[in-house]
């Protein structure tokens, strides 16, 4: 092999490091990107929460006043939505899903980069509206016409918003194109839909909610900018505008939009609990088919969103049920995972703590969403703190403590060392106890009567000890994530000594080396059954282990590369070729959401359609360049020496 | 050799399904901008009616006129169809031929359109008149958008048939570029029939 592989570098592939992470169409490497881009913002966004409960500790402080707090709201959701919990999710698609399902790459490498910089570019736009002092200011769901009215939101803050989400969204579409493409299109010999892993399904899932969910909000974000650029009506009650028909837009949308950030989670978990437990998952087809079951009564429930606005009771009657119907299919998950666990030798390494955790948290979170899905329940806990406390337990309790198990769980994977468990387990009982001291007692304050969004309260109300309490909680919670940044640092000081499977994993992932070669497989795997790994390793009761070098096993004994984006191509295997236009025409659509929200201020006006302009040149002309340079490595590269 | 059941993967490109990455992710991203679009219309229909001041749609919409330009645009459908069946036979010349014609029709099409909205706006129908206005030009304008995507898109492909960089070989990527052409066409079917020809 050695005779019939050359050296890339050798053939005028060196590059310096940071052209390689501008140019990169590697999978493992945008992930590697997309996850720390994301932890990033978890910390930025994190903040900002930290800056709010500073502000409500107490009744009546004036620590950031009403505008700001608008402000700090406003961006704290947004941002932990699009830029942290959807990120995350693709951060995990992509240093896991290929390799879980024995592929060397996604199916469109190139636009595989185009998401990840529209993501980072788009996010900075966003965050960019600070430096600017006119930060959105009208709640992530920026109800109109607060939102589409350049008379109840002057200054370009919901522009930022508007033209900011509809650049994350394409990035999102391009990502769920490309992942149900390669799901679909690229699994290994042997690997039928049903013998996928559980993670690989959810991702699936999640795609296709993204690609049927997204246009709903692209729709709606397009009639605001139509309304606040052009003066039309859409929202505008004095011209027969109905400002309900944007909630209907958001909501469909938004709620599957909590499936797309909460199934990928519960696809971790269901690998990190059976690895852990060293049991197969319990009834996977139901937990598959729960996945779906979820994903499809999604588009059926928005309106309990909306039981306030006044559709009637026919049409809250009807949604109250098929949000109760959700609660079936969740069910099945809880059981099914609580049922893996029963009776398997446990071993509660980080992942397995953060992941049996979620579980619970979920319980907590479903139960509470179960309430409110009853419509007179719901009459009292709308807009309440009751309701900011079930979200947070199912979007930090679920999604961040699932992506926390992510973490430790591929941590090897995508970097060949193992997270210090010491300090992940300190990290573990902190983030659990922070995240219960904050969120439970936002319960009691929520049915006390303390509204959501209100940047402070009347003493006599009586919510200040609780609050005080909330806040003590948000600051134990914030600071011990600094603990994993203590741990990733500790370790990556480390030399990369992980083995290819340091868990006893079950999936074709850990078939290679930690981190993987570039190519990822020298020899496309053939899977015999779901836990492909686990069953080459012990059998199943069908199937006999393999003696010897039927999965990957000589793999795990090739050297290990320091470098695995310059290591020895084993014959006949073509790498996509690093590229700049991904970034080029993500650059380009950036300019022309920038140069929208130029257009609508008063100083840079002139400056606007110019550079929208620019945009649509530089979109254009990165497509041609895209679409002229070849996308696979030449083949003169693979000359041998 | 029918390309419907013909799935020519590019060289090199083996997929579980045999169905190439670029065909799947095209029948992939139809199906969201079918929500793209259902969420334009739902929109148009929430509104229908709800016009508090002319003009409303009976006054300005010119059914024989757009019948006309609907009939343009379906006929592009056919034109591409000749123009793949020319490529899948190496017939380049024919090839050229075609896709000249649908990208015409296309053009066609959309200077109709151009035609139709500067009537309207003497008319005194504009995007702020009324809801008609507003729904109206957005919907119809989404779709001349996707049109004049799908123009230019054709016209790089003829182009670039004339340097050899879109040969026989390429079916598939031109085939890829019919089903979103279509697409187009489909669309502006239930638009004609859901905006102009049911009764106001």
């Amino acid at each position: 092999m050695a005779e019939a592989a050359i050296r890339l570098e050798q053939a005028g592939y060196r590059r310096s490091a940071l052209v390689e992470w501008l140019t990169t169409v590697d999978h493992k490497k945008i992930g590697i990107l997309y996850y720390w881009t994301a932890i990033v913002y978890l910390l930025l966004a994190g903040f900002l929460a930290l800056l709010m409960r500073i502000q409500l500790a107490q009744p009546n402080m004036h620590f950031l006043g009403p505008k700001t707090y608008n402000e700090v709201m406003t961006m704290h959701g947004t941002m932990m939505i699009f830029a942290v919990a959807m990120p995350l999710n693709a951060a995990f698609f992509n240093i896991a899903v290929p390799l879980m399902i024995g592929a060397r790459d996604v199916a469109f490498p190139r636009l595989n980069a185009f998401s990840y910089w529209s993501f980072l570019f788009g996010s900075l736009l966003m965050w960019s509206s600070f430096l600017f002092g006119h930060a959105p200011d009208a709640g992530w769901f920026g109800y109109a016409n607060l939102s589409s009215s350049r008379l109840y939101s002057a200054g370009p803050g919901l522009d930022f918003w508007d033209l900011g989400l509809q650049v994350l969204g394409i990035s999102s579409i391009a990502g769920a194109l490309n992942f149900f493409v390669t799901i679909v299109n690229m699994r290994a010999p042997g690997m039928s839909l049903m013998r996928m892993p559980v993670f690989v399904w959810m991702v699936l899932i999640t795609a296709i909610l993204i690609l049927l969910a997204f246009p709903s909000l692209t729709v709606g974000l397009f009639m605001i900018m139509f309304d606040r650029y052009f003066n039309t009506n859409f929202f505008n009650p004095l011209h027969g505008g109905d400002p309900v028909i944007w909630q209907h837009l958001f909501w469909i949308f938004g709620h599957p939009e909590v499936y797309i950030l909460v199934l990928p989670p519960m696809g971790i978990i269901s690998e990190v609990l059976p690895t852990f437990s060293r049991k197969p998952l319990f009834g996977a087809p139901f937990v598959i088919f729960a996945g779906i079951a979820i994903a499809f009564l999604s588009f059926f429930v928005w309106a309990h969103h909306m039981f306030t606005v006044g559709l009637g009771p026919v049409p809250n009657a009807l949604f109250a049920a098929s949000t109760m119907l959700i609660g079936i299919p969740t069910g099945v998950k809880v059981f099914n995972w609580l049922a893996t666990m029963w009776g398997g030798s446990l071993d509660f390494k980080t992942a397995m703590k953060f992941a049996s955790a979620a579980v619970w948290m979920l319980m907590i979170g479903g139960i509470t969403g179960v309430m409110h899905a009853t419509v007179p329940l719901d009459y009292q806990q709308q807009d309440s703190y009751f309701i900011v406390a079930h979200f947070h337990y199912v979007i930090f309790g679920v999604i961040v403590m699932g992506l926390l198990a992510g973490t430790y769980y591929w941590f090897p994977k995508m970097y060949g060392r193992l997270l210090d468990e010491r300090l992940g387990s300190w990290h573990f009982w902190l983030t659990f106890i922070g995240t219960n001291l904050t969120f439970f007692p936002m319960h009691f304050v929520g049915l006390d009567g303390m509204p959501r969004r209100y940047f402070t309260y009347a003493a006599e109300t009586g919510w200040g000890s609780w609050n005080l309490v909330i806040t003590i909680g948000a600051f134990i919670l914030g600071l011990s994530q600094t603990l994993l940044l203590v741990n990733v640092v500790k370790t990556l000081r480390q030399p990369a000594a992980a083995s290819a499977d340091p868990w006893d994993g079950r999936t074709l992932e850990w078939t290679i080396p930690s981190p993987p070669p570039a190519y990822n497989f020298a020899v496309i795997p053939t899977v015999r059954g779901r836990d492909a790994y686990w069953i080459e390793k012990y059998g199943d009761g069908h199937h006999t282990p393999a003696a010897t070098d039927t999965m990957q096993r000589r793999e795990v004994h090739q050297p290990r590369h320091d470098n695995p984006g310059h290591s020895l191509l084993p014959p006949g295997v073509h790498l996509p070729k690093p590229s700049w236009w991904p970034l080029i025409v993500s650059a380009g659509l950036t300019a022309m959401a920038a140069g929208m929200i130029m257009h609508g201020t008063e100083t840079l006006g002139p400056l606007g359609f110019p550079i929208v302009g620019l945009g649509v040149f530089v979109v254009f002309f990165g497509l041609l360049g895209w679409h002229f340079e070849p996308a696979i490595e030449h083949e003169e590269a693979h000359v041998s020496q | 050799m029918s390309h419907a059941a013909g799935h020519t993967l590019p060289a090199g490109e083996h997929t579980v399904t045999g169905i190439s990455h670029n065909r799947l992710m095209m029948w992939t991203f139809l199906a969201s901008d079918c929500m793209f679009f259902g969420s334009l219309i739902w929109v148009y229909f929430a509104y229908r009616g709800r016009y508090f001041e002319g003009p409303y749609p009976h006054e300005v919409l010119d059914i024989p006129y757009t019948s006309v330009s609907a009939a343009v645009l379906l006929l592009s459908s056919f034109s591409i169809v000749m123009a793949l069946t020319a490529l899948e036979h190496a017939d380049m010349r024919g090839f050229r031929g075609w896709l000249l014609g649908t990208i015409l029709l296309g053009a066609l099409f959309l200077g109709g359109q151009y035609y139709e909205f500067i009537t309207f706006y003497h008319e005194g129908l504009t995007l702020t008149s009324n809801l008609f206005g507003t729904t109206f030009f957005v919907l119809t304008g989404f779709h001349g958008t996707h049109v004049f995507i799908g123009i230019v898109w054709l016209l790089v492909q003829w182009l670039l048939s004339f340097v050899g960089k879109l040969t026989p070989a390429h079916v598939e990527r031109f085939f890829v570029t019919t089903l979103y052409w279509h697409f187009v066409d489909i669309v502006w079917i239930i638009i004609f029939m859901l905006v102009y020809l049911m009764p106001y």
